[in-house]
């Protein structure tokens, strides 16, 4: 299986500003004086062995949207962000006259997860065909809703593509696409809900806009019951521990510490922190990224726990 | 989990020790809360002696979130002190450090947060 991400932002779409952008021009340069770059795939050469991630890589802005690619002709989607539209043009640009089948997974309908439904091309090409699953019974409801006037142009009954809702019940299997699916209810503001997909022996899980109760024990098994084994978790790490059990507790997200405690417990193999927060900057999510490993690495107990940070553009192949 | 007490003038230092983790948290809590009833203004400071803790994990640090909030609450004063290192960059990590006062000892805790009882400890 291949995980593509294509919007790993939290809560609202950001971009990378002049101001940063320069910040990484200028110590690009200074690392690179005194070298010999006088072509352009000299420099690539350079930038791609920078070290320091935030100089020579951006996390990205897209709000969530993970594509699960098993290898089949059929597109396998979590949550319809504001990454969903470069996913939607990406897939027009290979295959411009080709129709698709496509399999949406909603972690819940807040806005930032549905955004990108409506500049997704292929809604907009007949002979496609989208199948939207989730396990809230206003699924269609917030997909038309956002489609009306006065908030867009174009009504949801105009798209050419079939477009099928797809109700689906926590706790049962599903086979679509060629994946097992389950899904299990999360606490979030409205509820959202976790998807484990299983294929030929891998298994992923997509468990956003989620928070943990840490008293509830009960609740800490179930997670890591759910997450048992898998080769990755992608997992909400918005918040520090300290906000999100404090400040920031039942705005429904979750930490580093606690998607490393749950992996741990389950036996996972790899924890891919998502759903970043749209102030945090990249030098400050590399600096959460390392952190967590070092988390990892002081706390390890048996098999290593791999830990990665979501940005958009990133592959994992599991 | 057991805490050992040591009073100093209007300082209570509680060591703690072990791992506090799902498996002892509620006991941690429990153990903690008589303590936390004197930790008001003009009553006693806390002082955590965590010398001897070798790892806490998420739910030990609500724990202490909630402690921190009651003792602020009540006008009191409670602080954590002499964390191993491992401890020590949970607490970091985490961003505990902003939640409680954390210190590189408990003669440190005492002179931030008693006066009388570091002198106390001085002295003795």
């Amino acid at each position: 299986m291949l995980i593509r991400f294509w919007g790993s932002r939290g809560s609202l779409p950001v971009s990378l500003g002049t101001a940063a952008l320069q910040e990484k021009l200028v110590k690009a340069l200074v690392a690179a004086s005194g070298r010999n770059l006088d072509t352009e795939a000299k420099a690539r050469a350079f930038v791609a062995g920078i070290p320091d991630f935030a100089v020579s890589h951006t996390f990205g802005g897209n709000s969530s949207c993970v594509q699960i690619d098993t290898g089949g002709d059929e597109y396998v989607i979590c949550d319809m962000g504001s990454g969903l539209r470069e996913l939607g043009n990406s897939i027009i640009a290979h295959d411009p006259q080709k129709s698709h089948t496509f399999h949406m997974f909603m972690s819940h309908l807040h806005w930032d997860h549905i955004m990108g439904f409506p500049f997704f091309v292929p809604a907009y090409r007949p002979g496609n065909r989208i199948r939207i699953y989730g396990c809230h019974a206003s699924m269609e409801q917030a997909i038309r809703m956002q489609h009306s006037a006065p908030s867009f142009p174009i009504e949801f009954d105009r798209l050419p593509a079939k477009i099928e809702f797809v109700q689906l019940k926590t706790g049962q299997r599903y086979d679509i696409a060629g994946l097992t699916v389950t899904a299990k209810q999360q606490a979030h503001s409205g509820d959202s809900f976790g998807y484990r997909f299983e294929h030929a022996g891998k298994s992923v899980v997509y468990s956003t806009d989620s928070e943990h109760k840490l008293e509830d024990l009960g609740e800490t098994e179930a997670f890591a019951s759910f997450f048992r084994g898998a080769d990755l978790v992608i997992f909400d790490a918005m918040y520090s521990l300290a906000d999100a059990i404090s400040v920031k507790e039942d705005w429904g997200h979750s930490s580093n510490i606690v998607g490393v405690e749950l992996c741990q417990m389950a036996g996972a193999r790899r924890l891919c922190l998502f759903h970043h927060e749209p102030i945090s900057d990249d030098e400050h999510l590399v600096r959460i990224w390392r952190e967590t490993q070092r988390l990892e690495e002081i706390t390890r107990s048996g098999a290593p726990l791999e830990i990665l940070a979501a940005y958009d553009g990133l592959e994992i192949v599991i | 989990m057991h805490l050992t007490e040591r009073r100093i003038d209007n300082a209570m230092v509680l060591a703690a020790s072990g791992r506090i983790d799902h498996a002892s948290a509620e006991d941690f809590k429990t153990a903690l809360q008589p303590y936390l009833k004197q930790c008001e203004k003009g009553g006693d400071v806390v002082v955590l002696d965590f010398s001897a803790v070798e790892y806490i994990s998420s739910v030990g640090l609500r724990v202490l979130m909630l402690a921190a909030k009651q003792a602020k609450s009540q006008g009191g004063a409670i602080a954590v002190a002499a964390l191993q290192p491992v401890v020590k960059e949970i607490f970091e990590i985490s961003r505990f450090t902003l939640v409680i006062p954390c210190f590189a000892g408990v003669r440190d805790a005492l002179a931030a947060l008693s006066p009388s009882a570091f002198a106390a400890y001085g002295a003795a």
